[in-house]
């Protein structure tokens, strides 16, 4: 179980809080959809649970207990919107790939339905948003993490793409029993994809049930 | 009414260095078109990368030096080259710029509402920028906010204000509402209609089909850098069986409303 609990932040002291008494859970296989206005919160959620920003006051644990990878990725992996400001443009794809930790072997073995073979040698600007979407999704589950944050994954992506990499995405974590809180202000979208459908117009309110 | 805008078999390829001085080509447009009148709202839609953003860049003259251009934009019956249109750009002709990048990082976003409101010839620039973020939902503090303090919407609705400060002759508004709860993607779809009635010509860039189809006249659909299919706003429906090109039912079908299917379009 991926979990925040009572959990308060605020990016400064004198700032407001952007959190308050926020309660989530993700069930390991489960795909949880956090819906809600625009500065609402969501994106700052999904880093706390991804562990890039350290709680105010409460906790986020991981089946248990709060996780603190050393060498290793950390469990919970996010995938944000724009794939090209979370790479860098000096590296190709393949070295993108292999700053996980996987091997050559693991890297030149990924599905091509995610990663074609044709794609390691270039760089990011070389091939398009679509494209770049699902390395940086294959990227975050070479981290063989045990629940993915998926941050507007497909906001910028036409809707045939948006299909096909949500697809890709669910038939590997269900298969690998990952977890999943997919943030989208897309309803319709969440409804498809997800399990349950936290929606978040009162950041008190949304323990869940 | 004749068009104001008028974009003829426009290509683009842009010209890069590999290693040393060899060149090479990589065409980006192949074939574009797309009208648009004083009064019409042309929404332009289609695959991520089929170039759509690059066309709006190109109508406005904004492409990088090594672009290669071929093809005819007529703009109010004139054609115009790169150059031309360039001039146009910010007075007669505007762009809604897709992302957050596009606003200024060092300085607060007040300066920069302000600035575009005096641009505007705006008698009183800071009542005007106040007026403009209020009218969207944003109070007197954000004007106080840098860039990377705003969430994306927030900025999204901040450039929409920037942009329509000035009441433009064609609006092109690059993917304006992504990001957005439904409810402002509405009613900023609506400002856009606003304006058509007026008598501007406005093209929306965008991904948001659904959304779009209220306020459009017609949808221009385009996939691989050219313009595959010109529908009717009211031929989406159903499951898309009224559409002529298999891209066009593909991208209606992928709609999350209509099941998120996958058909054999690559």
């Amino acid at each position: 179980m991926l979990q925040a609990q009572d959990v308060w932040f605020r990016y400064g002291a004198r700032r407001p809080w952007v959190l308050e008494a926020v309660d989530l859970a993700v069930a390991p296989g489960e795909v949880v959809g956090l819906c809600g206005p625009s500065g609402g919160g969501k994106s700052t959620a999904g880093r706390l649970l991804a562990g890039l920003l350290p709680p105010a006051r409460g906790r986020v644990t991981v089946d248990g207990a709060t996780p603190r990878p050393r060498r290793t990725p950390h469990p919970v992996q996010l995938v944000l919107q724009h794939p090209e400001r979370a790479m860098d443009p000096r590296w190709t794809l393949r070295q993108v790939l292999a700053a996980t930790g996987a091997g050559p072997g693991a890297v030149a073995a990924l599905d091509p339905e995610l990663v074609a073979p044709g794609w390691l040698d270039r760089y990011p600007h070389e091939i398009s948003g679509g494209e770049l979407q699902r390395v940086n999704l294959a990227r975050a589950l070479l981290a063989r993490p045990r629940y993915l944050v998926a941050d507007e994954l497909t906001a910028s992506l036409d809707a045939v793409t948006q299909a096909r990499i949500w697809h890709l995405l669910l038939d590997r974590c269900r298969a690998a029993s990952i977890g999943v809180l997919a943030i989208a202000h897309d309803r319709p979208l969440l409804e498809v994809v997800a399990d349950r459908v936290v929606d978040w117009d009162r950041p008190a309110d949304t323990r869940p049930a | 009414m004749s068009a104001l805008l008028e974009v003829r078999g426009l290509e683009v390829d842009f010209v890069q260095y590999e290693r040393g001085l060899r060149r090479r080509s990589v065409p980006a447009l192949t074939g574009m078109d797309l009208t648009a009148s004083p009064g019409e709202v042309v929404a332009l839609v289609g695959a991520s990368g089929a170039g759509k953003s690059l066309l709006a860049h190109a109508v406005l003259g904004l492409l990088p030096p090594n672009a290669v251009e071929c093809g005819t934009v007529t703009y109010d019956g004139v054609p115009r080259d790169p150059a031309a249109r360039r001039r146009l750009a910010g007075r007669e002709t505007m762009l809604l710029p897709q992302s957050v990048s596009f606003l200024d990082p060092v300085n607060p976003v007040g300066r920069q509402v302000r600035r575009s409101a005096r641009l505007a010839g705006r008698s009183d620039p800071r009542r005007a920028a106040e007026e403009a973020l209020a009218q969207r939902g944003l109070g007197p503090e954000v004007l106080r906010l840098y860039p990377h303090e705003l969430s994306g919407g927030m900025a999204r609705r901040v450039m929409v204000a920037m942009a329509t400060l000035r009441a433009p002759r064609l609006l092109l508004a690059d993917e304006p509402t992504t990001g957005l709860p439904p409810e402002t993607v509405r009613t900023t779809l609506a400002e856009f209609r606003q304006l058509a009635d007026d008598g501007c010509a406005v093209v929306v860039v965008t991904h948001e089909l659904l959304a779009v189809l209220d306020v459009a006249d017609r949808v221009v659909i385009c996939s691989a850098g050219r313009t595959v299919d010109v529908a009717d706003p009211a031929d989406f429906t159903g499951d898309g069986s009224r559409l002529g090109h298999p891209f066009s039912r593909a991208l209606w079908q992928a709609l999350p409303v209509n099941g998120l299917h996958v058909s054999g379009v690559s």
